[in-house]
């Protein structure tokens, strides 16, 4: 218990880190940023209380808005998110969630992939829509979605390929 | 009551959610109207910290390319200097000093910003440094935007790059004025609305500040027209103007403070009583 909780607590702080640091200077033509920090919400123990959760997706949310100056567009989508990932979780991974024994190390890549695309593509659509605030310019939102939407799944891949251990 | 209790205890996960998430949106509201993002905001101790310790690294990158800014000011700067004493004891106003109205101050970028549809930039100036909210902000090739929010070490910058911030311009040949704005799309133009019809003009006229608000002084440059068309109204003209400004890449600013705001203020409410 006591690793898992200290693992989750370096993950936090290393991912507001990165984000803040490095991947919000990207600025890939102009514009597209991955948003990775969502990676914490998406890898939170499956078994552990959703209020938790919801919480610490605030408390994340919110800390990346204080950095970037967004008012609360950050902090919305990932309590967003952190209150969808059952619903995810469900049509991803299916019986195995059923029986409440999801560890992320351990499932088949596509599932898991399904998993990390359904996310971000709700948060990046929540998030993008706040940001710009106006139906008018519902095509823009959608170009946002989409590109930050690709950058973001491929990074979040690519980092959990790299730091997963092997399950066994 | 005890239904009550039985009904927030089954549904308190959605409950929670909702009350995060409106807070959130409640945020989000604020940041959008001007002037009243209370609490969130990157001038705060913290956050302030983290990007001045980043910017002195990160500073070092680009010292070639910000260096031959400052040599290409320092330049213009020299040339004026040497001009107005060879003008000297003519009667001659030199309208590039702005007598003893405007103070200027320097400062440091410390976060830039110009991919979201609402950019702010940080400074490393603050309430320490007598800066307070409503000052001008520009470069040495125009202007960035207006102080939105200080602490004591550092402040927030609404810059132009953003679509709630309204400044006022004009066009160098003329007078006729109108509003910048920006639409979100390109970090190289902004539009310049509500310019009269009976206005004349073409591509590649320069744009100035047009001293009408008492944030910038008159003729500051602001950037050159890229094209234009009339409105849905066809009775202003919408001017894509094209910044002088590289406003993603700009380091050394300076601070602009009109020392007679107060008295503009106090006269233009006794005007409105």
């Amino acid at each position: 218990m006591n690793s898992i909780f200290s693992i989750h607590t370096w993950r936090f702080f290393a991912l507001v880190i990165l984000q803040v640091l490095i991947f919000n200077h990207i600025n890939f033509l102009g514009y597209i940023n991955p948003y990775i920090y969502i990676l914490f919400i998406a890898l939170f123990p499956v078994k552990n209380n959703r209020i938790i959760l919801i919480l610490l997706s605030f408390f994340l949310g919110i800390i990346i808005d204080f950095f970037l100056d967004t008012g609360g567009i950050h902090a919305a989508a990932c309590v967003f998110i952190g209150y969808v990932r059952p619903v995810a979780l469900k049509f991803s991974f299916g019986t195995i969630y059923e029986h409440q024994t999801v560890k992320f190390n351990s499932v088949d890549f596509g599932a898991k992939l399904n998993y990390l695309t359904f996310l971000t593509i709700m948060h990046h659509l929540m998030l993008f829509s706040l940001e710009i605030f106006n139906f008018s310019k519902i095509i823009l939102v959608l170009q946002k979605t989409l590109f930050s939407s690709i950058f973001t799944i491929l990074l979040c891949i690519t980092i959990n390929i790299i730091f997963s251990r092997k399950a066994k | 009551m005890q239904q009550i209790i039985n009904f927030i205890i089954r549904n308190k996960n959605f409950l929670l959610f909702l009350l995060l998430f409106g807070i959130s949106i409640l945020f989000t509201v604020q940041s959008h109207s001007y002037h009243k993002s209370k609490f969130i905001n990157s001038a705060n101790l913290l956050t302030g910290g983290v990007y001045n310790s980043i910017n002195n690294i990160s500073g070092y990158f680009n010292l070639k390319s910000q260096n031959q800014l400052l040599v290409e000011e320092n330049t213009r700067l020299r040339s004026l200097l040497r001009n107005s004493i060879i003008k000297l004891g003519s009667t001659f106003i030199d309208s590039l000093s702005f007598d003893e109205t405007y103070k200027f101050y320097n400062a440091n970028i410390i976060k830039n910003s110009y991919s979201l549809t609402n950019n702010f930039l940080t400074i490393n100036k603050g309430k320490n440094d007598s800066i307070k909210q409503d000052f001008g902000v520009i470069s040495s090739k125009g202007i960035i935007g207006i102080i939105d929010k200080t602490s004591a070490n550092y402040g927030t910058v609404l810059s132009i790059l953003n679509t709630t911030s309204r400044i006022s311009a004009q066009l160098k040949k003329t007078n006729h004025f109108g509003t910048l704005t920006w639409n979100g799309k390109s970090p190289q133009l902004i539009q310049l609305i509500d310019i009269p019809k009976v206005a004349k003009f073409k591509v590649g006229d320069t744009i100035i500040t047009s001293g009408r608000s008492s944030i910038f002084p008159k003729k500051i440059d602001i950037g050159t027209v890229e094209s234009f068309k009339l409105d849905d109204a066809e009775n202003y003209y919408q001017i894509e103007v094209k910044l002088f400004n590289d406003m993603t890449n700009i380091e050394h600013v300076y601070i602009i403070e009109n020392i007679e705001v107060k008295e503009i203020t106090n006269l233009e409410k006794s005007q409105n009583e």
